[in-house]
């Protein structure tokens, strides 16, 4: 084993500092036979980091459901596959890119962009849309975050937006969707998770598998730099501590035009029929794609680092292995084939270099100028780290009582100026600000971009004819508070947000991805909330036919020693049959009845009125005291998420998509966020000159009435010659449909509660509070 | 009659325009490589919109140096028809195919949304289809569309009635409302003196069916093709 006399020679402490506990490190040396040289201390280090390698989670992860008659590809290679009919298949995935966004928050969300992107046409798919799920601290001064802060916020998050938005609108492909919440705990950990979906025929997908002996092994794109080293180990398996912005150099810097020759230079060379594997190199670079390609592959993998293209001098096999630089692809092509796919990289300006080729065996062998660098066997490096069962400790009860919670208003109470206050609020005003900064409509599919419709919607041009069909529904989702207060609900209620969302845009939900943000596994609460969750998606999932098909793990989301809520992210994925039944938010016509659909079902429900089974008042204040009118309003974030009714969900869901495809409703929007008055507003604002007049016939308080989020239910509208048959479709499916209001033209919006009206204002008033304040909080104007 | 539609490395809208054409507008078009010379008997090229080179420099500042630029510019002078889409037109105006230049939107972001446009002028071959005044709903997604030029060439402009789009409101009442990024004079888009070579940053090829949001673009789109049947009606 030859090493450079300069080499520096590794010891425990070094291991240690490489983030490689005492046993894992005695793990290594087993694994070789002998002491690592600090290349191989170097990949160890990021093949078994807790980013690459899922140590604290593979063992929670098994609970997962990963099957379905549609799923082509489970979770383990670079994105899940379902099929979608017609012989074509969609790809998807969601992925994490936390900690660069918050050293370096334009360059962070960038490469998380990127990031992902290349794992959707790694695949063989072209990417079609993209989805941020965002999370940042309080944007404006409030009693838990101080003028600097918010100041600090607002420049993390235009940051993220402006990257985001940067590398989308560069590399052609439509951000339509995806969802931002403020809350304290994200101050100094933001989440930026991307999700991308891309398109290709089922017999064209490829896998990140090397075969055939003796084929060559072929580095193309970027040239390799010194950023980003350690990204992976550093950055995304460590908490945030003073030190954090010395890690700016870890960083890595996207380059937009560059991925998009990328792609398409892939995407054609895929075509000529003779590349047999492809892995993107993101993180922990050369090495995971070398490691995880001859793993999967059963194979071993020779490269020399010489022929690797460099944008340094001197580096090191070390800095070399472990580089970050973004925009770089690892690919096996058949043997005596090269000149075309070299060719088609020549042809679109990219660096691509013959480095190496598969081997017999399983060893992975790195040379540098023909002299051995490393040499480890893939397979145990890839697939025999460590795993660990984290133990597990749920937090003591809380204790809370009556005057912890939401103390609701005297009936008779006029609720418009509170009702102003929360849609004025960053987690509920529009998110146009954002939306309007990214390419929506490029590529020509978007029939639903952000705002439009629950889920965004993009319809499918086949990639050979053209021809329009069917489209697809994306929604991501997740409330970090209710997670907190309760891991397993509010993992529930993602699920169940994210496939109420699809249906209510008219798709079919058929698979989802997830993005589990936590704290530090190494702490007991954490890994309890993370068991917990994956518990909670594990049933939802189950329930409403979703299954996991793939995504990611971002442990170590603390600043400070303080972990950020739990946070699992679910992107629900859906289909619908005929592109022309996509339903969106807005109401119609004047004259249509308005609905509100309950998937708690007729038999559990009083006949008349929007009337459910009432839980006590102390039940009600509780699971109000967890919502978003009780944070903006009273400053209270305690209780209980809702209830959850998986059974309930499963029934609207059904019946929102009977609905769609009889072609029979004319609006539909789901109640979330802010309750039932906000969606009924939204309903408002999206559509032109049109207002409504609603009567609620609820028990409890008017707010409880208004703002409560209990899941299940969905707001939509009906023209009055189709009233009957929409009727007669709720009952089939066991929803109740209880006639509320009107919409009316013009520009009043009123909803009356027990005969007086807690909710009377003009659309307009209303519109300008929602519309305008994220603008304002923003640009100060 | 055929369209050619030109790809730089960085056109990411050369499919939406191919797709316009070819699917919706039922007309024969294909692709033309950056590094070709040969416009392949096209009697339409377009310039789609993207990021032709990256534009980390001036927008369209290396494209304009492609080798098909150089048979578009041969094409355009010998009176072929040329249209310029958001960064097509900026790669026009670099070329010096139009006068002007493109700075960074007044508001200093990336703008996507449908905007309103009106067309002035109707004896081009890129708005014969339409009705002077009409007014045209189609989306805009650009970092650089604020149009400028020396008061010289405006004047110029304005005299050879070369601006054929301007930014409005959707009633048409106010221009400078509907201006979304501080073009001089809300201007959207322009032609040539000789009114076959045109550019706008609006992107009509998105704005093609309903299902889109609008397909009032495709009256661009058909304007050309009616003009390509009339020009190969007059030479027959």
């Amino acid at each position: 084993m030859a090493t450079a006399a300069t080499e520096i020679k590794v010891t425990p402490e070094i291991a240690a500092e490489h983030g490689l506990s005492v046993e894992e490190y005695a793990h290594v040396k087993q694994i070789l036979g002998r002491e690592p040289n600090i290349t191989e201390l170097g990949i160890f280090s990021v093949m078994w980091s807790e980013h690459c390698s899922y140590k604290s989670s593979k063992v929670h992860l098994k609970r997962l459901p990963t099957r379905g008659k549609l799923v082509v590809q489970g979770p383990g290679e670079n994105a899940g596959v379902v099929d979608i009919g017609d012989g074509l298949v969609a790809a998807f995935k969601i992925e994490s890119h936390n900690h660069p966004s918050y050293v370096e928050p334009f360059q962070g969300a960038t490469t998380g962009v990127g990031g992902i992107l290349r794992d959707i046409f790694t695949m063989g798919a072209r990417p079609i849309a993209v989805l941020d799920s965002l999370r940042f601290g309080e944007i404006t001064e409030n009693k838990n975050t101080n003028k600097e802060e918010a100041a600090r916020n607002r420049r993390i998050f235009d940051g993220v937006i402006r990257g985001i938005g940067n590398y989308g609108n560069c590399f052609g492909v439509p951000t339509v969707g995806g969802e931002v919440g403020f809350e304290p705990c994200y101050s100094q950990n933001p989440l930026v998770n991307a999700l991308a979906l891309g398109i290709a025929r089922k017999e064209e997908i490829f896998l990140a598998k090397a075969k055939g002996i003796g084929n060559p092994v072929i580095y193309v794109g970027a040239k390799t730099g010194r950023d980003g080293i350690h990204g992976a180990s550093l950055l995304a398996s460590a908490e945030f501590t003073e030190e954090s912005k010395q890690k700016r150099p870890n960083v890595q810097v996207g380059d937009p035009f560059m991925e998009k020759l990328l792609l398409e230079a892939c995407l054609e060379a895929m075509q000529t029929g003779a590349v047999v594997a492809i892995q993107d190199m993101g993180a922990a670079g050369l090495t995971c794609s070398t490691m995880e390609m001859a793993s999967r592959g059963g194979t071993g993998i020779e490269i020399d680092l010489a022929k690797v293209p460099q944008r340094e001098t001197g580096m090191t096999p070390y800095e070399i292995m472990l580089s970050e630089s973004q925009e770089r692809m690892l690919l096996v092509a058949e043997k005596g084939r090269e000149p075309e796919v070299l060719g088609v990289f020549k042809k679109w300006g990219l660096d691509a270099m013959v480095v190496g080729q598969v081997t017999e065996g399983g060893i992975a062998r790195i040379k540098n100028n023909g002299r051995v660098a490393a040499e480890i066997p893939a397979h145990p490096l890839a697939e025999e780290g460590p795993i660990y069962n984290r133990p597990l400790t749920a937090p003591a009860p809380r204790v809370e009582s009556e005057k912890d919670w939401f103390a609701f208003a005297p009936q008779g109470t006029n609720l418009t100026q509170n009702f102003v206050k929360l849609l004025a609020s960053p987690a509920i005003a529009s998110k146009r600000w954002i939306t309007e900064q990214y390419d929506t409509s490029v590529r020509t599919n978007t029939l639903a971009g952000p705002g439009a419709s629950d889920a965004a919607v993009v319809r499918i041009k086949d990639p050979r004819t053209g021809e329009v069909k069917r489209a697809l529904a994306l929604s991501t989702d997740g409330n970090g508070r209710w997670c907190q207060l309760n891991p397993r609900v509010g993992a529930m209620h993602a699920v169940a947000e994210a496939a109420r969302n699809v249906a209510a845009s008219g798709a079919r939900p058929i698979a989802a991805t997830n993005c589990l943000n936590f704290g530090s596994p190494e702490k007991p609460e954490v890994m309890w909330q993370f068991s917990q969750a994956i518990d909670g998606l594990a049933e939802a999932c189950t329930a409403l036919g979703t299954p996991i098909t793939g995504g990611n793990v971002s442990f170590y989301n603390e600043t400070l020693g303080k972990s950020i809520y739990p946070t699992p992210v679910i992107g629900v994925l859906g289909v619908i049959e005929d592109v022309s039944r996509v339903l969106k938010i807005a109401f119609r016509e004047e004259g249509d009845t308005i609905l509100l659909l309950d998937g708690t079902g007729l038999s559990e429900m009083a006949p008349v009125g929007a009337r459910y089974i009432v839980p006590s008042s102390d039940d009600l204040a509780r699971e109000f005291s967890s919502n978003e009118y009780s944070k903006v309003i009273a400053g209270i974030t305690a209780g209980e998420p809702p209830a959850i009714n998986l059974a309930a969900e499963k029934r609207l869901i059904d019946c929102l998509v009977a609905l769609a495809a009889e072609g029979i409703i004319q609006s539909a929007h789901d109640v979330s966020d802010g309750g039932f008055a906000v969606t009924l507003a939204e309903s408002c604002f999206a559509a032109d000159g049109l207002g409504a007049h609603v009567k609620l016939a609820e028990e409890g308080s008017a707010e409880a009435a208004v703002f409560n989020e209990r899941g299940a239910r969905a707001v939509v509208s009906v023209t009055p010659s189709k009233l009957a048959a929409v009727l007669h479709t709720a009952r089939q499916y066991n929803v109740a449909a209880h006639q509320i209001g009107q919409v009316i033209r013009g520009d009043a919006f009123r909803i009356q509660y027990k005969g007086s009206a807690v909710i009377d204002s003009s659309v307009e008033a209303l519109r300008d509070a929602w519309a305008h304040s994220l603008e304002r909080t923003l640009t100060g104007k | 009659m055929k369209f050619g539609v030109v790809v730089f490395p960085g056109s990411n809208c050369d499919h939406d325009a191919f797709y316009a054409i070819g699917k919706v507008l039922q007309k024969p078009v294909e692709f033309i490589w950056h590094q070709s010379q040969d416009l392949a008997n096209c009697d339409a090229i377009i310039l789609p919109g993207g990021f032709a080179h990256g534009d980390y420099l001036r927008t369209g500042a290396i494209a304009r140096f492609s080798p098909v630029m150089k048979s578009v510019e041969k094409f355009a002078n010998s009176g072929g028809m040329v249209l310029g889409i958001c960064n097509g037109f900026q790669i026009l105006l670099e070329a010096g195919l139009l006068p002007g230049a493109m700075m960074r939107n007044s508001g200093l972001r990336y703008i996507c949304r449908h905007v309103c446009i009106r067309v002035e002028q109707t004896d081009t071959p890129f708005t014969n289809a339409a009705k002077a005044g009409q007014i045209l709903k189609v989306p805009i997604a650009h970092n650089d569309g604020n149009y400028t030029c020396d008061d010289a060439t405006y004047a110029e402009l304005e005299k050879n009635r070369q601006v054929i789009f301007h930014y409005t409101t959707p009633d048409g009442s106010n221009d400078d409302a509907g201006n979304p990024n501080g073009s001089m004079h809300n201007i959207a888009g322009i032609c040539n003196r000789e009114r076959n070579v045109a550019g706008l940053m609006p992107h009509p090829e998105r704005a093609v069916e309903p299902a889109l949001g609008s397909d009032d673009g495709l009256v661009i789109l058909r304007s050309m093709a009616e003009a390509l049947v009339g020009a190969s009606k007059a030479t027959a």
